[in-house]
């Protein structure tokens, strides 16, 4: 586990709940607020440790229905879901390629707002559902999609700018040393 | 073949699976008084940040105003001024008005109308899901708000007060599911209805629903509070009817009503007090 990245990672999630709070800029313009907790999963599940996607799943979920009219733990199961089927598959998934990552950062802004109505419409709750719907959904999906590659290069240059980075080992080795004769 | 390694992250898996669907059914089943209060200890490590986004809103504001031109103020005093001396003869209006209608009211045996009392709130944040449709203001119970206050602006009914912190609340706006709204049309006939919630998109138009099969709408009427279901007081304007249509067979009415109030740009709002 690495710490810093953790935190880094939940700080993100932190900052990213309220400025989906506080700038309605978005809202305002397309009809639909854009949520990068998906795409912050996304970036965990491939390259944290599962307790780090654990603790998004909780504590963003958990900062997301403190500010929402959402029952609070009802985005914690869906996060977790997507963090953790990534996860478990990443070992398969071309990771380091950018179309990996948007491919993934689509799915997810695309089914975590779905798995969160399905729940709160399974708790007997009665959100705010219309045609209109699909074209938030959309935009969800799309915004998610086009913040992923940000995502990904933000955390990318904080790592290698905050992160312990291995010394490199030189390429001379004295047992390899050709020695020549005379001839 | 399963190795040591991969059971070790096979029973991983399954502690982390089982560890946190545990925990968000045990959140989920907390009794709402508790979940209540976990929701307003969670949302109020955002704070700082409220306090610290606010100074950096004001910094342009200050910069503006260093910079306007002596001239352009002493334009805009007169221009209060002007304002001011007209609210004042509008006011005195209004206090005769009003002492005129408490003696009609005496005379009639009406019970007397109590005036409204209200308490400005800024407008801190909105709802990260787009599927609620609320707002938090920085009034709390420390300024004496508590549940089903309703809330309005200058040009109309907004919605009410549906929880309370310390230093802020949660309202929840008309045409959001969890606000009804018992309205009445200003025509002849005086139709009433119940506001209800309208689709995602669109926040100025609302459905007014439960109107009698009977009723003759036409664009352009006022919509107010009816004062019936004892939340909204009577009087509050709430829109104006954009169009009807019959329901059920015709059995009931239902009408489009537009907003009076901006529920998109909302900075500041007042809460109103009985």
């Amino acid at each position: 586990m690495n710490p810093l990245q953790t935190i880094l990672i939940l700080a993100a999630a932190f900052l990213t709940v309220f400025g989906e709070a506080t700038l309605p800029v978005l809202r305002h313009w397309l009809g639909a607020q854009v949520d990068l907790l998906p795409v912050l999963m996304v970036y965990a599940a491939l390259n944290a440790d599962l307790a780090t996607i654990s603790l998004l799943a909780v504590l963003g979920g958990l900062w997301f229905d403190a500010l929402s009219a959402n029952p609070l733990g009802i985005s914690i199961l869906p996060l977790f879901a997507v963090g953790f089927v990534i996860y478990v598959r990443r070992d398969l998934i071309l990771r380091e390629l950018s179309f990996a990552q948007l491919v993934l950062g689509t799915t997810a802004s695309a089914v975590v707002p779905g798995l969160s109505v399905l729940l709160l419409l399974t708790a007997g709750k009665q959100p705010l559902l219309g045609w209109g719907s699909l074209w938030q959904w959309v935009v969800m999906t799309v915004g998610g999609a086009a913040a992923t590659p940000f995502i990904f290069a933000l955390f990318n240059w904080c790592n290698r700018s905050l992160g312990y980075q291995p010394r490199t080992e030189p390429g001379f080795r004295p047992d390899r040393e050709i020695r020549r004769g005379r001839i | 073949m399963i190795t040591g390694g991969g059971r070790m992250f096979r029973k991983r898996n399954y502690l982390a699976i089982g560890a946190v669907t545990l925990l968000a059914l045990l959140i989920l089943s907390l009794p709402p008084r508790v979940t209540a209060q976990l929701k307003l200890t969670m949302g109020s490590l955002f704070l700082p940040l409220f306090g610290l986004a606010n100074t950096t809103q004001q910094i342009p504001a200050d910069l503006a105003d260093s910079v306007l031109p002596r001239r352009e103020l002493f334009h805009q005093i007169d221009r209060l001024r002007q304002e001011n001396e007209q609210l004042k003869a509008q006011a005195i209006q209004n206090a005769a008005i009003a002492r005129e209608n408490d003696q009609l009211r005496a005379l009639l045996g009406w019970q007397q109308q109590a005036p409204w009392k209200l308490k400005l709130a800024n407008v801190i944040m909105r709802d990260p899901a787009n599927w609620w449709r609320t707002l938090q203001i920085d009034l709390g119970s420390r300024d004496g708000l508590r549940e089903n206050l309703p809330v309005l602006t200058a040009n109309g009914l907004v919605g009410r007060v549906s929880a309370v912190a310390f230093t802020r609340s949660q309202v929840v706006l008309i045409g959001d599911p969890n606000c009804r709204v018992s309205a009445l049309v200003e025509n002849p006939a005086h139709d009433t209805g119940i506001i209800s919630a309208s689709g995602p998109l669109d926040t100025s138009l609302v459905d007014l629903t439960y109107l009698s099969g009977s009723a003759s709408l036409k664009p352009g009427q006022n919509v107010v509070s009816s004062g019936l279901g004892g939340v909204f007081p009577r009087g509050i304007p709430i829109g104006q009817v954009v169009d009807s249509r019959p329901v059920e067979f015709g059995l009931y009415t239902e009408a489009r009503v537009k907003l009076s109030a901006d529920l998109g740009a909302l900075d500041q709002v007042w809460v109103l007090f009985p």
